[in-house]
Formats: C-alpha cells, structure tokens, sequence
C-alpha cells in the first residue's frame, strides 16, 4: 500500500492554520442581516399573548417571526436518516415553550446591538407551568411537556406524549430472571452519566442567501448537508430542489452539528426579505439553547459462576432527552447495543427501558452516542464483580470478551432505532489491545496501588470497549471521480469533514485505488448541488462507508481508463493495465502516459474525445465494530480527593489506520473528551431549570496542563469489509475513560464513585463515609 | 455592556474627576471581565495613559502600579524574591497568559471578586491599596468599603515574611473551589486568608490566635486548620458543597503552615 | 470614535464604538483569522498579539487598543507557516479553527520562554482551548519546532 496507512498532512492543514477564510462566519456577506432569536426565560411555559409592534418598528429591523407567522409543520431536527427514528416534535416556533433557551420569536436587523434592543422590546406574557427537571419523576408526571396533537412517529417507538414517554425499547435473549437466580454470583447496581456539551470551538454559525437562480442557498456549520436540505424542506413546506446546501470548513461538531440549529431561522429571514442573512450562536446559545448528551440512569445485573464465567447480563436504562426527542431512541439502544456484545457468551442478556422528556435543554447526538454511558456502567460493574470474585480484572474480561470469528446475537437484534444486522466478527484484536495495554501501563508492577507519600496513593484501571463503523443497510456514501486534462482528478463526495480529516483519508483512499499520487486527487465536498449522496459525518461511518464508497468509485474510474484506453490504444481490454502513470499492453509494446491522453480525450480525439467520470456508492451490509482497551494511572490526594490522571494508555483495533496520525489525532481528542466527561464536565442547572454552566467560565473542558500524558498505539489489525482493511476510529477513543477511571480511583482509595463526574468532592466525601462507617 | 464615551485620562486628578463628576463613569481595569456586566457606563475611564504600569523595590515597600498586568506581576524578578513567590503563585493558573497580559492589578483588587486568588494572597501580606484622594487603605478596609476614588498602587512592606498559598481547582486553570493563603513572621505570627468560600477572602483569626500560643508541629498545623474551617463561614453553589470546602479549609491550612516551617 | 491602529504593519485609523472589543474591530478590518469562540475570555481562540504580547482580542476594547499594534497570523504567514508545519506533520490541525491563536501564543512564548520544559510550553498555551485534539500532538509538534530551531 503506497498512498494508505501512510501519514500524509491533512489537506487543509496549513491553509486553516495560516488563518485562510474558511468557516462559516468568514464566508458571509458583509451586508448580511443578524438574526436573533429571543429564547424562553422559563422551563416551561405557554406564550399567552406576544406583542412585537415595538421591535417591529424599531429603526434597524427587518423583520420579526412569532409561532403565528411561520408554517406549522412538525418536525425533527436530528439530522438522521430517513425514515427518521426520532419523535417529529418540534415547530419552527411554538406557542409552547419547554426549556430555558428555546425559541419565543427570531429577530432579523441590520446590525447585532440594534438585534438585542429589538428583541428587549419584545413583551410577552407567559402562563408558567410546573417544569419537570428530575429525570426520574418525568413518567406520568403531572405536566405534560408535549400536549400538542401533531407529534408523532414515523414507525413505532413506544411514543406516549402523554406520560412525558418519548420511546421506549425492550430486548431478550434466553430467560434472564431465570439464569439470574441460579448464578453463583449477583451483582446488582445503579450508575448515573450526566449530560455533557459538546464545546465545539467554533459555535454553530449558518447564513444563507438567494442566489441568481432564485434558490435558497445556505452555508452552515454542519455535519449533515443533505439530511438538513430535507429537514429545512420539510419544516418550511418548500420543495428541496430550491434549497442548496454547503458546508464549508466546521470548526468541530462532536455530534453537535448533526442536529439543525440556526438554519432555519435564517432562511425564514432571506426568504422574506430576499437578503443575505446570518445566525451565529453566542457561547451561551450553544450551552442552553443546542443539545447535549443525554443523561442516563443505568441499573446492571451481572449473574456470573464463581470462577467468573459471565451467565447473565441485565441492563435497564432511563434516558433523559430533554425538552424534545433528537436521537431519543437511538442513543439510548445503542447503550446496550454497543456494550452487551462485549460479553457474547453469556446464557441470557436483557436490554430495555425508556427515554423520557422534560424541561431540559434537548439531548442530541454526541461522540460515544449512548455507547459511553452504557460503557461506564457495564464496565465498571465488570470491576466491581473482579473486586468481589478476586479476580483480576484484565483477566474477567479475557474469560468473557468477544474474539475474532465470533458473533453476538445481539448485533441481529438491535439496529439504530429497528432491527439489526447479523454479522461475524471478523477483526478483532482485543486480546492484543488487553496485553499491549497492560504491559504499556506496566499493569502488573502496579495493580491495585501504591503508596507515595502520607496524602498520595496511586491506582491503576481499566476499560474496553467497542463502537460500530456506520449504520449498515441505512447509511450511504457516494463519490463521484473525473478526469482532468493533465491526468489528475476531483473527488467529489457528499462526506463532511469536520477537521476530523476526512477530506484527506478519502483522498488517500482514490490514490491508493488509481495509484497515484495524493496531490492529483482534488477534494470537493458537502455541496448539496455539486456532490453526491452522503448521509452525513456521524455514527462513524465516514471511514468505513464513504471510505468504501471512494474505493468503488476510483475501482470504477480504473476499470473506464483502461476499458476507454484500450480502445485507443487498439487493443483487447483484458491484455491493458493502468499502473496509475501509464495504460498499455500487457506485453509493453503499445503504451500512452494518462497525462497525454487525458488531455486528447478532452481536446483532440475528434470522435474519441469523451469526459471520463464515474461515480459509485457504498452501504454498508456489516458495522464492524473497533475494538479498545484503555488502562489510567490516577495519584489521588487522600485529604481532598483531588486526583491527577498520571498516564491514560489506549491500544486500538481500528482495522487499518488510513492515516495513522490523523487517526492518532481522533484517537487522543477522543480519550480527553471522555475524559472530560469522567472528571470535569458537568451540565447543571438550578431548581428553575436554568443553565447554571452555561459558558466557559463555569462549564470546564480539560486544558493541555491536565492530562499531559496520553498514549495510543494501533494494534495489528485488518476488516476484509473496509476500505484496505479500516474500521471507524471516530469515535472508539471516547467511550472508556469513565469506567476506568472509576476503576482506578477505587483501586487506589477503595471508594467508587457511580455518578459521573468522579469529582474530587465525590471522592472525598465517600472517602470519609467509608471512614465513619468502620 | 453599553459604553457612552470612552476616555484615556492623562493624569489622575483628571482621571478622578471624571469618576466623581460625571453620571455612571467607572474606571476600566484591564477591562476582560468588564464587558460581561449588563451595566450602561457613561463614562468609561482608561488608565493606561498614567504611566501606573511598575514594581518597582523601595527600602520598605515593593510598590505595585494599577495598571501593572497580572502577567508582568507573575513573571517580575521583585515580586518572586519575596515571600516565597506567593505572589505569582496566586496568580500563575488565572485563566492563561492572554488574560493574564489584558487583567491589571487594579482591575483584580478593585473587582473584589470572590474567587479572587490575588486578594487571598495580598490578604495575608502587610499590604495596602494607594488611593488618590483618600490616601493609604488597608487591603482589608478597601474590600469592606466603597470608595469612589482612583487606585494609583499597592505597597507591600518588605518584611521577612514566609507565605505559602494553596488552591483546589477543577481544571488547571479554573478558578479555585478555594484558595489558602498563609503568612509567618519570625515568632508565631500567622496570618490566615481564604477564599473562594465561594466568597472573598477572610481571616481566620482564632487560628492565627491559637498559633500564637503554641509552638510549630504537626499536630498544631492540623489544630490550626480545623479552627479555621470551624470559625470561617462556607456556602455551597455549583462548584463545591460548603462540608466540602470546609473539609478542603482544613487541609489546605495545614499544609500552608506545613510548608512554610519545612 | 477613532482610533489609531497599526494592524499587521499598516496604520490604520478606525472608526468604533467606545464598547467595542477589538475581535469585532479585526473582523471587521479583514482579519477573519481571529475567532470568535466563547465570549468569556475562556478559550483563546481570539488571540493576537498586541506589541508583541498575546492578548484576548474579545476581551480587550479596541479603544484602549488606540496608539498601538496588533498582529494576526495574517500578517506573519511566513513565521505561521514555520510553526504550523510542524502542527500540520503532527496532525494536530484538526478542525483549524483555534490553530491560529495557538500560533500566535507560541509566538510569544518563543520570546518570553528560553528553552522550555514540556511542563512550561503547556502552562504557557493553557489558554487555548482545544476540544479536538487531546493537545498532545500539539506538545509534540511545538517541542520539535523549538528543537529543531536550536
């Protein structure tokens, strides 16, 4: 392999740190109109009366929409696939207000300063209701968060609006309650994962414009072009072939830009008014009034023999969506779906429970997508069941851990939102990642802890962990290859880069393919008019599904060079081969360089000039999954439950890395944000269900002075379904932190912390419970 | 954060006369957190054209100027020859070096900030703020008070004070879920500062009385400590529960003292 | 208001608000490299140099700016391209959007800092926030660059 598994730089490196005019916000028009939208200042409310006279006529504005000016369609804006798994809930605007955040008008006006004074003269009278802020008392509570007729499902979700239900889901394999009983050893516990904000850097910006052909363009910082053209279509009323969609450079998503956000908006103003228009969220806007992840109580029964053979798995969910339902469903099946299948020989497994709504600021889709919450319960209860058999927990995990050639009946069963598809594990390096890992970290040397001084004890745990490489049977990526003059080719995909380095690994992929060189592959991408389908950058599938898509096209454009070639160069196409410079007979005696005849089939072959194009697509028929283990060093101080994170080690199955170091790249960013989640992050609100960590003051994410020591290595490994070998790595690196730093933290001090985020308070305090109870 | 009229004054007095004379006029410090208030100022008034940007060393004092950012105070060769570096080590994991070059002294002492790390550290240094009208205030008495007046400097005594400071944070460079700053003269004169309670920093006078009346160890450390977090007042937000903090008062107490002696 | 400003070499008088920040002035002035990332003064990504210090462009009202010089990556594209490819072997350009401010702190940690450790580098760019890179290929792309100076 010449030009993949090769660490190139990324395309757009250099221009984006030489500060070139690439995201959103650089690419408006300077005479754009703001767009403001004046949000709720309650949990939950209906407006009773809105009185916009005096913004309407303030010298400077545009215009103003209320829920009585805007069409009344319901909606989702999850930005997944179609038909969508997600609760059609939502209205451009309401007359209902759910959450501190959401959208009471949008203001349109000349200038920001004169957008904020527009929207202060704004009065509204609210009729409060009672909010629903306690996950946990949402079911059938007394306030009803979507009374509205409209919502409704595209197929069923156990969808009940009227018990605050947005689904619910339930699974069985073999007779749990039986297998259960009869285990040696139960386990039974509860573990709480909090909501996380995704912090993109760069906020969610869109502008939109009407062009000179009366069509509705909009520029915006997503990870879903085409499923947002369908979204705006369809919440608008307007036919999408008046709709185009670009997304340019993404300062980071997550999973935050899955969901649509200020687009909308948008283009209600420049349809109004015919001018160019822009919406660009404020630090506060994306905490409150975007998405976060959802936050989930996880109880896990875990039967198992003395020995530690695993009998019985048992995992019951409650999941908090928040205000309205994006990813409601989804994220929390796939808290089962991508976890029990770790544990494949169990007699009996059990999955189900329900996701509710309240008046919080929305859950969306975010990096680990409910595979993060269902690790830290299921692998923290792993360590708990070592701790109570004795056994070591690297070695539980061997006993019991899925292995190459396997399968788990799980993955037929359990689907994104449906049913599944059946697949044979056929790369799986887990029992590498487990021993590198562990000799890495020197696990032996150091398992359970070590003493330091008087106040410092050090703790070592672990995780593993595996995702999904797309959605098979759903998820599509296509590409379109054409030859130029000069022999080099654009790429056109539909896949969005979002930093992640998509742009490049799918560059890297056509060379390899045409066997040529990177640099004559030219990437043009995410342009609703200009490329094709992709479904978008999310459930990491852009390796595995448009990566695949990519090769096809390239295999394609080879087959047409040497099938078009031969018939120039007059010979049989089985005796022709294009070694990526040069087509000619097998036996070399007749031969053209592509450079010369790519430029006759454009300028000079008379009858033979022809454009060579080709174009293919890919869905996947598998997901396979990547597979990790992650091992942590924590020094805790024993007097303040303050805990430095001395080393986090990561060994990854992520078939063949592409680019290896963008690969690192996802690898690493991915472990600090789970991290993030583990130890520092926290999404609060008051007892008014206001943000109380709704900016950057008070919302920490890890800085480069707290966890300086990160160490990933690639295992060895290659998936026959991917693109020369690869799987996903998207988004692998999120999921173990939480379970092993837990792990760890009980390792060293013998307290467990089952609510995330482990804080030093937690630590501390539990520590001197445990202390009071001897 | 609206601003009507925005003025570089050139010298104090007329500096202090736009604060006292004209309607909502306020003086800008560096101006980073200014911009987050709601407030309508009329007048805005910039010092950085009074030359009040030094450290400068006397016999009896180091004297700090308003406008001195809180970098060029961390990084200064005066400020880390004395009392141990307390001085930049209150401030060095403020935010980042960015902020750090935009907040000024004056800023930070005048915006009696609660989680201010600066105001614990200087609490327990013999230390006072130089108005322009009123004179010499105590660092102490200008918290508790509110002057209209222009801050010109802050003067330490150099006296062979030994200080330690100690913070819990979050992230690195999060503000503290509470900060301990401890002074030693020669004898057994403490002083305690903490806070970020969440609120502004106190004294724990019956702890520094108690260390009067016993010699160093261990064990009076540790004394030392619970007094504190026994007579100090904590309160709970987001960021910490007050057992929590008080639990951390303890600690952090002791090993200030700790640190000083050893 | 007007004031003087001397952006990326070139004199410039401007016309402002009293309450503006200086990340709006340069935006407005061309300088799109600056961003917008939080409205706190928490993530860095609206770092310039102000007379060769690196400041919080959103945090700094342009009227206090008056008389003095600010520089952006754009006007430093050859010393940006130096650093940066180092970023950009690493792999630690993501998705770009902080990489220009992390620049130009590293700019003025090379004139503060002689030779510093792993530990100074990172308490020196502690405020600049990234969310995508885990920062550890920035560490080692910034270490290398110093190396490779020497």
């Amino acid at each position: 392999m010449k030009q993949v598994n090769k660490s190139i730089p990324k395309i757009d490196g250099m221009g984006l740190a030489k500060g070139k005019p690439a995201f959103t916000d650089d690419l408006t028009d300077s005479n754009a109109i703001i767009v403001k939208v004046l949000r709720s200042p309650h949990a939950f409310a209906r407006i009773k009366n809105i009185n916009v006279d005096k913004a309407v006529k303030y010298p400077g504005v545009e215009c103003v929409f209320t829920h009585k000016d805007v069409p009344r369609n319901v909606f989702t804006r999850a930005g997944q696939g179609y038909p969508e798994p997600s609760p059609k809930d939502k209205f451009i605007l309401d007359e209902y207000v759910r959450y501190v955040g959401d959208e009471v008008a949008v203001v349109a006006a000349t200038t920001d300063e004169i957008a904020d004074q527009a929207m202060k003269l704004i009065e509204v009278e609210y009729e409060v209701f009672e909010a629903v802020l306690d996950f946990e008392k949402a079911e059938n509570n007394k306030s009803v968060i979507h009374p509205e007729k409209e919502s409704y499902t595209m197929f069923p979700m156990g969808f009940d609006a009227s018990k605050n239900i947005a689904c619910t889901y339930d699974m069985h394999i073999g007779d749990v309650d039986e297998v259960l009983k009869n285990s040696e050893v139960v386990l039974d516990k509860t573990y709480y994962t909090q909501a996380q904000a995704h912090v993109a850097i760069e906020t969610h910006s869109s502008t939109a414009y009407i062009d000179h052909y009366e069509r509705l363009n909009i520029i915006t910082s997503t990870q879903t072009p085409v499923h947002l053209r369908r979204i705006i279509g369809e919440a608008l009323g307007m036919p999408i072939n008046k709709i185009r969609v670009v997304k340019p450079r993404v300062g980071g998503a997550f999973g935050g830009k899955q969901q649509i956000h200020g687009e909308l908006f948008c283009a209600l103003v420049t349809l109004k008014t015919g001018r160019p228009s822009k919406c660009i969220y404020s630090r506060k806007e994306v905490f409150e009034s975007s998405f976060s992840r959802h936050a989930m109580r996880l109880n896990i029964k875990i039967g198992a023999d003395k020995t530690g053979r695993l009998k019985a798995i048992d995992l019951r969910v409650l999941s908090d969506t928040g205000a309205y339902g994006e990813h409601a469903l989804t994220v929390f099946m796939i808290a089962g779906s991508k976890t029990l299948p770790l544990y494949n020989k169990v007699e009996a497994v059990r999955f189900g429970g329900i996701v509710v709504y309240t008046n919080h600021t929305p859950g969306g889709a975010y990096r680990g997508y409910g595979a993060i919450q269902g690790n830290f319960a299921l692998e923290s209860a792993m360590d708990e069941l070592a701790d109570k058999l004795n056994i070591d927990p690297i070695q539980l995990r061997e006993m019991n851990m899925i292995k190459e050639g396997e399968t788990s009946e799980i993955f037929k069963i359990m689907g994104e939102g449906g049913e599944g598809t059946a697949q044979i594990i056929e790369s799986c390096k887990l029992d590498y990642c487990l021993k590198r890992g562990s000799e890495m970290i020197k696990w032996n040397s150091k398992y359970l802890h070590k003493k330091i001084n008087a106040d410092k004890v050090r703790g070592i745990g672990m995780a593993i962990a595996m995702q999904g490489s797309g959605i098979p049977n759903m998820d599509m990526g296509a590409a379109s290859l054409k030859l130029n003059d000069d022999g080099f080719f654009n790429l056109l995909i539909g896949a969005t880069d979002l930093g992640t380095g998509s742009d490049t690994i799918l560059a890297q992929i056509a060379a390899e393919t045409l066997n040529v060189p990177v640099e004559d592959i030219v990437v043009y991408a995410s342009d609703s008019d200009l490329t094709p389908f992709d479904c978008g950058a999310y459930a990491s599938s852009t390796t595995f599904v448009s990566g695949n898509g990519v090769r096809k096209t390239a295999e394609k454009m080879k087959n047409l060079i040497i099938s078009e070639g031969a018939k120039h160069l007059q010979i049989n196409v089985e005796d022709t081969i294009f070694d990526g410079k040069t087509i000619k007979s097998k036996d070399g005696e007749k031969s053209i360089s592509l450079k010369e005849i790519s430029k006759g089939w454009l300028y000079h072959y008379g009858q033979g000039q022809e454009q060579l194009i080709a174009s293919d697509s890919y869905v996947g028929k598998k997901s396979p999954p990547p597979y990790m283990a992650g091992f942590v060093e924590v020094e805790v101080d024993t007097k303040t439950g303050h805990f430095d994170i001395l080393d986090y080690t990561a060994v990854v199955d992520c078939g063949t890395t592409i680019n290896p170091k963008l690969a690192l790249g996802q690898m690493e960013g991915g472990l600090l944000q789970g991290i993030g989640m583990a130890v520092y992050e926290d999404v609060k609100y008051n007892k008014y269900g206001q943000m109380l960590t709704n900016n950057l003051m008070n919302y920490k994410i890890p800085t480069r002075e707290d966890v300086p020591n990160i160490n990933v290595e690639f295992a060895d490994s290659y998936e026959p379904s991917g693109p020369y070998g690869a799987k996903s790595v998207g988004e692998i690196g999120i999921d173990t932190p939480p379970a092993a730093i837990s792990n760890a933290i009980f390792n060293a001090v013998g307290v467990r912390i089952n609510d995330l985020p482990i804080t030093p308070e937690k630590i501390l305090m539990a520590m001197k419970k445990k202390e009071q109870k001897k | 954060m609206i601003i009507d009229e925005y003025k570089k004054p050139k010298t104090i007095e007329e500096a202090y006369s736009i604060l006292t004379t004209k309607e909502n006029s306020q003086i800008i410090g560096g101006g980073a957190y200014m911009r987050l208030s709601k407030k309508h100022i009329g007048t805005a008034v910039d010092l950085s054209n009074l030359k009040l940007d030094f450290i400068t060393e006397t016999e009896n004092y180091i004297e700090i100027g308003a406008t001195t950012t809180l970098r060029e105070l961390e990084i200064n060769d005066i400020t880390n020859k004395y009392f141990n570096g307390i001085i930049s080590k209150s401030i060095k994991n403020i935010v980042g070096v960015q902020l750090r070059n935009i907040a000024t002294v004056g800023g930070s002492i005048a915006g009696k900030f609660g989680f201010s790390d600066l105001i614990a550290a200087l609490s327990v240094l013999d230390s006072k703020v130089i108005l322009y009208k009123t004179g010499a205030v105590n660092l102490l008495d200008f918290i508790n008070k509110k002057h209209n007046d222009v801050i010109e400097k802050i003067i330490i005594t150099k006296n062979n004070l030994n200080a330690d400071f100690q913070s819990i944070r979050n992230t690195k460079t999060d503000y503290a879920i509470l900060n301990v700053a401890v002074s030693k003269h020669n004898n057994n004169f403490y002083k305690i500062a903490v806070g970020a309670r969440p609120g502004i920093a106190i004294c724990a006078d019956k702890a520094e009385s108690f260390l009067k009346t016993v010699d160093f160890s261990k064990e009076n450390a540790e004394k030392a400590g619970l007094i504190a977090s026994e007579e100090i007042k904590f309160t709970s937000n987001f960021r910490a529960s007050a057992e929590y903090r008080q639990e951390l008062c303890k600690t952090l107490v002791s090993r200030a003292i700790l640190n000083i002696n050893c | 208001m007007k004031i003087n400003l001397k952006i990326n070499n070139q004199d410039k008088i401007i016309d402002i608000r009293p309450d503006e920040m200086l990340l709006e002035v340069l935006r407005k002035n061309g300088c799109l490299s600056v961003k917008h990332g939080c409205d706190t003064g928490s993530c860095g990504a609206c770092t310039v140099l102000l007379d060769g210090k690196p400041i919080l462009s959103c945090s700094y009202f342009a009227a206090k700016a008056d008389g003095h010089s600010v520089t952006t990556v754009e006007g430093v594209q050859n010393k940006v391209e130096k650093i940066s490819k180092y970023l950009v072997d690493e792999g630690s350009v993501q998705c770009g959007f902080c990489v220009p401010g992390l620049v130009l702190t590293t700019m003025g940690m090379e004139k503060e800092l002689n030779n510093p450790t792993e530990d100074e580098i990172n308490h020196y760019l502690s405020g600049n926030l990234c969310r995508c890179t885990g920062y550890v290929s920035h560490t080692r792309a910034i270490k290398k660059y110093l190396e490779d100076k020497k």
